[in-house]
């Protein structure tokens, strides 16, 4: 449950005055977050490693959508290209997508209850791990296992967690 | 409208970088800044080890010491032995007008301790293209064969092991020269042989070694042991698995090869063999 957004001409002032504060503050959630998503789990639990970067940015975008945008969510997609070793464009097209959903509806969301946020989460991510799917049977052939869609459970039921966590850091 | 320019370019660049080569500057630009949280994610582990190896005490880095020595006395021995039957081969090999290809090249690289996709079977090393490190050349580790070069970044490399469900090794049976392709199934400690005639002569503990064939991984390196089948008279064709020889997820050294592709000429060894033996 997010409390109400603050109007804009009282959260304007507040925002250019620690403009490179919350700046900073969201470029370290992400860098943590891309530590996460490669973080050496063990065997168990490395098919559950949901895909942090989203999740934060789903947050930042939803918490900050004025400051988070399209372009964005495309560097960062981008970045964890690289990061995850797949082809250019691939995280790109999928954050940019899911990132402009959530610029859409945030008031709404920003309303919902965690549990129907929750729901919202566990389509984009089930939409993110669709598009990998595809770009993965295009590249080629290959089984794909049921633990594939494990990451889309591990983020819907970590997502409470995140929110809380994120929320708390960036009231700090 | 910026969704649709996010869209455009994403889709663009996806394209290029399945046509050609192009973009592989920019990944190597943008990899700078990625290699450095991979090694910040591996710092951890690596520290932990290294501090471990520190405090270990006199008397086990004694008795280690011992071991190895007595080890590396075994392993010289068998060198030597093994010195005399390659010169052997070489002039072998003359006598029959083929061609031998010369001793490989090794880097030792380091495994840095990170996940990256659950289900594909890639692994990172911390040596890249600024030590020469190049795509498609075969990695190995003491035991047998690991994988292959798949994209190398400046300060990394990514690898592509041989049970990655992409990933195909062309293989010999070391007791008959029998011909195949074991073919990654996704299991850390599984191959697949599905390229078998049901009267091939191949039977459970069977050494496979690399063929040499397909010019990637030189020829005669340890793949894997072909595991137990049930044996089956009739036509029904056994599903024919392999353990992998080397230690998949468990060692940190691996070794990157480079294979001269100088086929060695056919008269050289001949008048070079007296005076390389003694």
């Amino acid at each position: 449950m997010h409390s109400c957004p603050s109007p804009r001409h009282l959260a304007k002032p507040l925002q250019t005055m620690n403009n490179s504060y919350s700046a900073m503050r969201i470029f370290i959630t992400l860098l943590v977050a891309m530590c996460l998503r490669i973080a050496p789990l063990p065997e168990i639990l490395a098919p559950l490693n949901p895909d942090w970067v989203l999740l934060v940015l789903i947050y930042w975008s939803l918490a900050i959508p004025e400051r988070v945008g399209i372009a964005h969510a495309w560097c960062l997609g981008i970045l964890v290209d690289v990061l995850l070793g797949r082809h250019f464009g691939q995280n790109a097209l999928i954050y940019s997508l899911i990132i402009y959903a959530c610029l859409v509806w945030h008031r709404q969301l920003r309303q919902f209850p965690v549990v129907q946020q929750s729901a919202f989460i566990f389509l984009c991510l089930l939409l993110s791990q669709l598009l990998l799917f595809w770009f993965k049977n295009v590249q080629a052939a290959m089984q794909i296992s049921g633990a594939f869609w494990l990451p889309i459970l591990s983020g819907t039921v970590l997502w409470p967690f995140i929110y809380q966590l994120m929320r708390s850091i960036r009231r700090l | 409208m910026r969704l649709l320019i996010a869209i455009i370019a994403s889709i663009s660049l996806l394209i290029t970088e399945y046509r050609s080569e192009r973009l592989l500057p920019l990944r190597a630009t943008l990899s700078v800044f990625t290699d450095s949280l991979k090694y910040a994610v591996d710092l951890p582990v690596s520290l932990f080890e290294k501090t471990s190896n520190e405090l270990a005490s006199y008397n086990t880095l004694k008795k280690e010491n011992t071991s190895l020595r007595q080890e590396q006395l075994i392993n010289r021995m068998q060198l030597l032995k093994f010195d005399a039957l390659e010169k052997e081969n070489i002039r072998l090999r003359a006598l029959l007008e083929n061609s031998f290809k010369l001793g490989e090249q090794v880097l030792i690289a380091e495994l840095l301790s990170i996940n990256m996709v659950a289900d594909e079977h890639i692994m990172v090393v911390n040596k890249g293209t600024r030590f020469g490190v190049h795509p498609q050349q075969p990695v190995l580790d003491a035991n047998g064969v690991v994988g292959q070069v798949f994209r190398a970044l400046p300060f990394s490399s990514e690898i592509m092991l041989i049970t990655d469900p992409n990933h195909a090794i062309p293989v010999q049976v070391n007791r008959n020269g029998l011909l195949t392709i074991a073919v990654g199934s996704g299991m850390s400690n599984q191959l697949n042989l599905p390229y078998l005639p049901n009267n091939a002569d191949i039977r459970p503990g069977d050494l496979l070694i690399t063929s040499g064939l397909g010019g990637i991984f030189p020829a005669g390196y340890p793949v894997g042991v072909v595991d137990d089948f049930p044996e089956t008279t009739n036509k029904s064709i056994p599903h024919i698995t392999a353990t992998p020889k080397s230690l998949l997820d468990r060692k940190r050294e691996l070794l990157i090869v480079w294979s001269s592709n100088a086929l060695m000429p056919l008269t050289a060894p001949l008048s070079k063999t007296p005076a390389d033996n003694e």
